[in-house]
């Protein structure tokens, strides 16, 4: 098999005494969409924060392999900007979009670690950069039709529905060319119609070679969805392997049923 | 039918509920100030008679002084947390009737030849000397503009903006002095000076944001203020430098009308090129990425954008303008000293941003014209100007938030538009 795209070993992410996360492994492939559940408060969103390099980490290493060009980084001390530019983008769960920019604007930013144009491009406007402008528009709005926001590309990020919303995220952290991207509960605050597109949509841009790492709660859609699932409790990793191995894991199933539960809830 | 309360008065009721502990911050970011500009403010040292005067009032002044500040920028937080708070419920906020009127064409082209004959021929129709006032206006519009990039599409409230206006006038000044350089070169050297120094302040408050930033900034045109005043040797202390010589026309020689007139033009020029690049600049990968950091910095980190350099290339554009508009200062009043670069300069380029609208090239027209020329043609009020900007800035700050013209966002065209028929979304 080949090497895991993100390599993650032994991540330990400290606050004062809590000890968010504890010596935790976790591996994605390429191709693949990989799971990270856990109660609230296990420390999904902080292993989140250290991978994109907004935490800085106690103690681990995580690797980060490009399967187009093999090439292996260690992302101790990388800036969250250098991180996403090596190709690892991601969602907010509490959604932190450009409120006062355009739908389509918000997704152009996303372009701006791909794009290179500055002063002198900005003020003169060679046709260099009048291509890689037209280039930024194009490719966003070919993103936007992916996620079905198209008709939205001019009104202000601020007035769309919480679940256009999310998939503009979605659409923002695509327009990085990730090859791995992080969905921080993507379907949180969706109906059930809409959590039946964003299933549909995160199985398409799999399919375009993104792999997907996502924290959800709605177990549903986890176990339609993914190829892998990891279960995290109080920091901890409790759990790895298949949708059906996790379904009836004991472990799991106590950490998210609490003890006096499991007879009844068990298959 | 229920009539619905407007928008802008729920909004105003919100804004006036600042809690005890923003009070208790406030007062303890004054104190922290009172404690900070003490030995500045305060004591002063007579070296020549060997006496020490205590300034108390001044401790005064500076502790209302930034209590105010604080509060205003406590406010302006607040609404901004509000905002995102009401995220779902408020719509974009309504256009201006100026902007209604330049938005439709029948008015638009009229309105805009008018304007420009109008703008033209102004020192041919009125004398010298409102020619001489307007070409203030016209500098205070691209100081406007300049500081627009800083705070209006940044984010980044800058309240030592009048450091590189100085910079820029003191390198004409100086370099004039000691080496007999001419206003020509000496008006990209002053800009690209001021530049060197907006970098030079933007490195230590890359982090910091809010009320922080505010305070350090300010702290900052103050020091170079002070080092202008007290450095004898360097900058001639308080009395200045005098005798810099106008801008020169290929040798022309000219009058002082003819000079006038001569630095109204130049200074028409000098607008159009800033309007003219500072829109470019609105509209291009950079100034989306600076918006996108005035709206999230987080996010933006996240999505790729380098916050050091791009903040940097604000501060140092925004200084850029500064510097030149210094040069022409300089050039038009012959003479420069420090009391021309007090905490007041800033306070007036900031109530032009805040007042026209952040990040509207429009709007910041406007607001300078307002500011500048509302002043000068009511004299008897001048008096009370002071007043009028906070009692302005505040009631700007509660009722029209986005300025007199808001800024808008730019509309794209797209290859794929023309090919695929626009998707209706099934929302
Ligand atoms: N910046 C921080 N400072 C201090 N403690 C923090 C910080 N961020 C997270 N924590 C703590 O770390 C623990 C894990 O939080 P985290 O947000 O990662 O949980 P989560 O698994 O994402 O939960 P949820 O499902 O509710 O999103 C919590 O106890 C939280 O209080
Ligand atoms: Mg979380």
């Amino acid at each position: 098999m080949s090497k895991p795209i993100l390599d993650v070993i032994g991540l330990t992410m400290n606050f004062g005494g809590i000890r968010a996360l504890d010596h935790l492994d976790l591996d994605v492939y390429a191709g693949e969409i990989v799971a990270l559940i856990g109660p609230n408060g296990a420390g999904k969103t902080t292993f989140f924060n250290c991978l994109t390099g907004m935490y800085a980490p106690a103690e681990g290493e995580i690797r980060l392999t490009s399967p187009e060009t093999g090439k292996q980084t260690l992302l101790a001390g990388l800036k969250p900007n250098k991180i996403t530019e090596l190709g690892m983008a991601r969602t907010f769960q509490n959604i932190r979009l450009f409120s006062r920019m355009t739908v389509l604007e918000n997704v152009m930013i996303g372009r701006h670690c791909r794009t290179r144009s500055l002063i002198f491009g900005a003020i003169f406007r060679p046709r260099k950069t009048r291509e890689e402008e037209q280039d930024t528009v194009d490719r966003s709005y070919r993103i936007l039709e992916k996620v079905g926001l198209s008709g939205q590309v001019d009104e202000l990020a601020d007035n769309l529905s919480y679940g256009a919303q999310r998939r503009l995220e979605i659409a923002r952290a695509l327009a990085t060319d990730p090859f791995l991207l992080l969905l921080d509960e993507p379907a949180a605050g969706m109906n059930p119609q809409e959590t039946a597109e964003l299933v549909d949509l995160i199985r398409r841009i799999r399919d375009d070679g993104h792999a997907v790492l996502l924290i959800e709660h709605d177990m549903k859609l986890v176990m339609t969805l993914s190829d892998r699932v990891f279960v995290l409790d109080y920091g901890e990793k409790i759990a790895q392997g298949t949708p059906a191995e996790i379904g009836v894991n004991a472990a799991v199933i106590k950490a998210y049923l609490g003890e006096e539960v499991l007879d009844e809830e068990m298959p | 039918m229920a009539v619905p309360v407007p928008e802008r008065f729920k909004r105003a009721a919100m804004v006036t509920m600042i809690s005890i502990k923003d009070v208790k911050r406030s007062l303890l970011v004054s104190l922290w100030f009172v404690f900070l500009s003490f030995p500045i403010m305060v004591i002063q040292v007579n070296p020549v008679e060997r006496t020490v005067v205590w300034r108390w009032s001044n401790m005064l002044y500076m502790g209302i002084a930034s209590l105010l500040l604080s509060f205003l920028v406590r406010i302006w937080l607040l609404r901004q947390e509000r905002r995102l708070a009401q995220k779902q419920l408020s719509s974009s906020p309504q256009p201006s009737i100026l902007h209604l009127l330049l938005k439709q064409q029948k008015f638009r082209y009229p309105l805009i030849i008018g304007g420009s004959v109008i703008v033209l021929a102004f020192p041919l129709i009125f004398s010298s000397y409102q020619a001489n006032i307007m070409t203030t206006a016209l500098m205070y519009i691209v100081l406007g503009l300049g500081l627009n990039i800083v705070v209006g599409l940044a984010g980044l409230l800058d309240l030592g903006y009048v450091a590189f206006y100085a910079v820029g006038a003191y390198s004409y000044a100086l370099f004039n002095l000691h080496f007999d350089l001419g206003f020509w070169p000496a008006l990209p050297l002053g800009g690209l000076l001021a530049a060197l120094f907006g970098v030079l302040l933007g490195f230590p408050v890359l982090r910091l944001r809010g009320d922080y930033l505010a305070i350090v900034t300010l702290g900052f045109g103050e020091i170079i203020r002070l080092i202008l005043e007290n450095w004898n040797a360097f900058s001639k202390g308080p009395s200045g430098i005098s005798n810099i010589p106008r801008p020169g026309f290929f040798g022309v020689e000219m009058s002082l009308d003819q000079a006038m007139t001569f630095m109204y033009y130049l200074m028409l020029v000098l607008l159009a090129g800033t309007i003219f690049v500072v829109n470019r600049l609105q509209d291009s990968r950079l100034g989306r990425a600076w918006v996108a950091l005035r709206e999230d910095e987080t996010a933006c980190q996240a999505m790729g954008i380098d916050k050091a350099q791009t903040k940097l290339i604000a501060f140092a554009l925004g200084a850029f303008w500064a510097g030149l508009i210094g040069v022409i200062f300089a050039a038009k009043t012959t003479f420069v000293n420090p009391a021309s670069f007090t905490f007041m300069e800033s306070a007036i380029i900031l109530s032009i941003v805040v007042l026209g609208g952040m990040g509207s090239i429009t709007g910041i027209i406007f607001g300078a014209l307002i500011l500048i020329l509302l002043p000068e043609y009511l004299r008897p009020l001048s008096e009370y100007r002071m007043l009028a900007f906070g009692a302005i800035l505040v009631a700007m700050m509660i009722f029209k938030p986005e300025g007199l013209i808001a800024g808008s966002r730019r509309v794209y065209r797209f290859q794929a538009q023309k090919i695929q028929p626009m998707l209706k979304n099934n929302e």
